[in-house]
């Protein structure tokens, strides 16, 4: 790689806590390339680095925080949101960035991500999908498409799968866009525009599992799913999130989907405390005199 | 009012409206909750005060978020409350663990109703006692504290966030419905007169710092995300430098200096109120409203000439053993009445080890003892 420094060293390694590598995902795996193009997208996004924070869920991508050297928190399972809400209201001078898995976001952590889409909360959101629970061993997961197998899909995938920028984009988000492993370049720009986004935006990142997902779909290696990628994908920007479903087998519809200006949430707050209430009659402290003994 | 926005002076307030003043006089900015009976109030007086302090109030889509906000909003540098009642309460478990395991400084107010379940969404109940104490998973120590007037739960509320503060623990406030909705006098003093323990910040540049490394009271200094640490916090076993150690040793470490912080600062944590023990035959501990509540039965017993004794647990977790144990040892009984079907009184059981008979006064909850009840089991034990 053109990146990799004659001694051996690569420019970005100070953004990585280099006593905790090597880290723990599988030969093939995608998130490697995703944690690296955070990475560089965090540097290009001329954000200073002292005030970012990666938040993460749990899973194999919630392992995600642990190596990056910033201040990151790996909290519990799809609570990374609300424990991002708080920490970037707490400081809203913070760059508050959720790096965490489908199942994370999406399932167990899925009422926290329509409610922050909704309030257009100001947090940037980098979801590896990699279409099923790799932590504990390949079961299905709410992005599973239709008649893949899984250790709990045996007979094939019967559920009807959340499409996440479709579900973003529904809810609330401002950015949505989606890319996979192999797009590392447009996933990094992409991932520059979503930091640097005021409100809620959503960057969708589809990696390869070689070793569960892959396995039980005839998608073996890291490489063979990489060259589907290749094969399936079609870069189709201002696409109708409504009509990106993944389906296995048929073209993948990536890009970038939404990229509109709304006030976020902080915006709007600070607007509403700014601004006389409706039918207040004048001093809000009324109701505390009347408490005085 | 004050400068910093904190109310001064002498106040008709409920016990919530007192808690979330409490907060404030603490220097709580940021107050993440979901409506639920008996404990609205608190976050409806908060999503008011906060922008006038300056500070954060956001209604979360649930309590778990609510939890895991304020755990947030705590790395971020701010002060941080939530208040909920049973159900909500029962949601927060997991979050509550991942506080104490981060050790991550917060409130967490649990306005008492009965339970299990919805139960009686607006009567009063203690149901929560050991769920506050083993609640979440795993082994650790808490800290809870249990007022009996809107008064004492605004000195009460300061006292956590000083608690939570100095020992870097998630520290619940288990009021009930009464006292959350009793109005009375509340005298708040300026800040001048409220002493606050600021937060334990680290003394070395962030290269050198190890966020779990503890001083020699076993609590780590934190830094704030922002201040240039570039710390890792995860509710993983982790070593002192915040990494995710998966090992017997790590566990072992990590988890006997999470329970022995609290244990080992037990002098400073426990407050009770004594009345009359010298010299008593029988004792009632109570604690919250009920310890109100036994306060008749025991003038009455005293009329009747009977030496009665009264311990108020103010801090309930941890327990105060020692004293428990020492009184033990000069009584003839222990007469525990609780909002529930015995809860505390198994730690009265345990530390009395024999020495003292201990009998429940159960109520299921709903409402308060009849004093003659708490004084029948006064007479019975006395004889």
């Amino acid at each position: 790689m053109s990146d990799i420094r004659s001694n051996g060293t690569h420019p970005m390694d100070h953004f990585l806590k280099a006593d905790r590598i090597p880290h723990i995902w599988c030969p093939g795996c995608g998130l490697g390339t995703v944690l690296g193009c955070m990475i560089k997208s965090i540097h290009k996004s001329g954000f200073p680095t002292d005030k970012v924070a990666v938040v993460s869920g749990i899973g194999c991508t919630g392992r995600g925080a642990g190596y990056v050297h910033f201040d990151s928190f790996h909290t519990t399972h799809g609570r990374a949101i609300p424990f991002a809400t708080g920490l970037k209201l707490a400081n809203p001078e913070l760059k508050v960035i959720v790096f965490s898995g489908d199942g994370d976001l999406t399932a167990i952590g899925g009422n926290h991500f329509i409610h922050a889409a909704r309030r257009n909360m100001d947090l940037t959101i980098f979801c590896v999908n990699n279409f099923n629970y790799g932590m504990t061993g390949g079961q299905l997961a709410p992005t599973t498409p239709v008649r893949a197998r899984t250790t709990t899909s045996p007979y094939g995938n019967f559920e009807p799968p959340f499409s996440i920028p479709r579900l973003a984009a529904a809810s609330g988000a401002v950015y949505v866009a989606r890319w996979t492993s192999l797009h590392v370049r447009r996933l990094e720009r992409s991932m520059v525009e979503a930091i640097n986004k005021p409100g809620f935006s959503v960057v969708e990142v589809l990696a390869p599992c070689p070793t569960l997902f892959g396995a039980m779909n005839k998608l073996r290696s890291g490489l063979e799913q990489l060259n589907y990628y290749r094969k399936n994908c079609v870069i189709e920007h201002g696409a109708d999130p409504n009509e990106v479903d993944i389906e296995l087998g048929a073209p993948i519809i990536v890009g970038k989907f939404v990229d509109i200006d709304k006030p976020s949430y902080l915006q709007l707050r600070g607007e509403a405390y700014a601004t006389p209430v409706l039918g207040a009659g004048g001093d809000s402290g009324g109701a505390r005199d009347q408490e005085r003994a | 009012m004050s400068s910093n926005g904190a109310l001064v002076g002498d106040f008709f307030m409920s016990g919530d409206i007192a808690c979330a003043e409490g907060a404030i006089s603490a220097g709580c900015r940021f107050f993440a909750g979901y409506p639920i009976t008996p404990a609205t109030e608190i976050a409806e007086r908060m999503a008011e005060r906060m922008p006038e302090v300056g500070g954060t109030f956001i209604q979360m889509e649930d309590e778990i978020a609510s939890m895991v906000a304020i755990l947030g909003a705590s790395w971020g540098g701010a002060k941080a409350m939530t208040a909920t009642s049973g159900p909500g309460f029962s949601l927060m478990m997991e979050n509550l663990g991942l506080g104490i395991m981060t050790e991550t400084p917060c409130v967490v107010v649990n306005v008492q109703r009965a339970g299990p379940s919805t139960g009686l969404p607006t009567m009063v109940a203690q149901g929560d006692m050991m769920q506050a104490r083993w609640g979440t998973h795993g082994s650790y120590e808490t800290i809870a504290l249990s007022p009996n007037s809107p008064q004492e739960l605004f000195y009460l509320t300061v006292r956590a966030f000083n608690l939570s503060e100095r020992y870097r623990v998630p520290v619940i406030i288990l009021s009930d419905e009464v006292v959350g909705h009793m109005t009375e006098k509340v005298t708040i003093p300026g800040p001048e007169k409220l002493e606050l323990w600021p937060r334990r910040k680290p003394l070395v540049p962030p290269e050198a710092y190890r966020p779990y490394d503890p001083d020699p009271d076993l609590v780590p200094p934190m830094a704030n995300a922002g201040d240039g640490y570039r710390m890792h916090v995860t509710g993983l076993t982790h070593d002192e430098r915040g990494y995710p150690t998966m090992t017997v040793e790590a566990q072992q470490r990590l988890v006997t200096r999470l329970v022995d912080k609290i244990r080992a600062n037990c002098d400073d944590i426990i407050q009770v109120e004594e009345d009359g023990i010298e010299d008593a035959d029988v004792v009632v501990c109570a604690y919250g409203i009920t310890a109100r509540v036994a306060l008749l039965p025991i003038q009455l017993a005293r009329e009747e000439g009977l030496r009665v004794g009264l311990l108020r647990l103010v801090t309930v977790w941890p327990f105060p053993e020692k004293r428990l144990r020492e009184i033990a040892k000069k009584v003839k009984a222990f007469v525990v009445p609780e909002l529930n079907a015995g809860q505390m009184v198994l730690e009265v059981e345990r530390c009395a080890a024999g020495d003292a008979r201990v009998v429940l006064v159960p109520h299921m909850g709903g409402g308060l003892h009849d004093p003659g009840d708490v004084l029948d089991a006064i007479r019975r034990e006395a004889r």
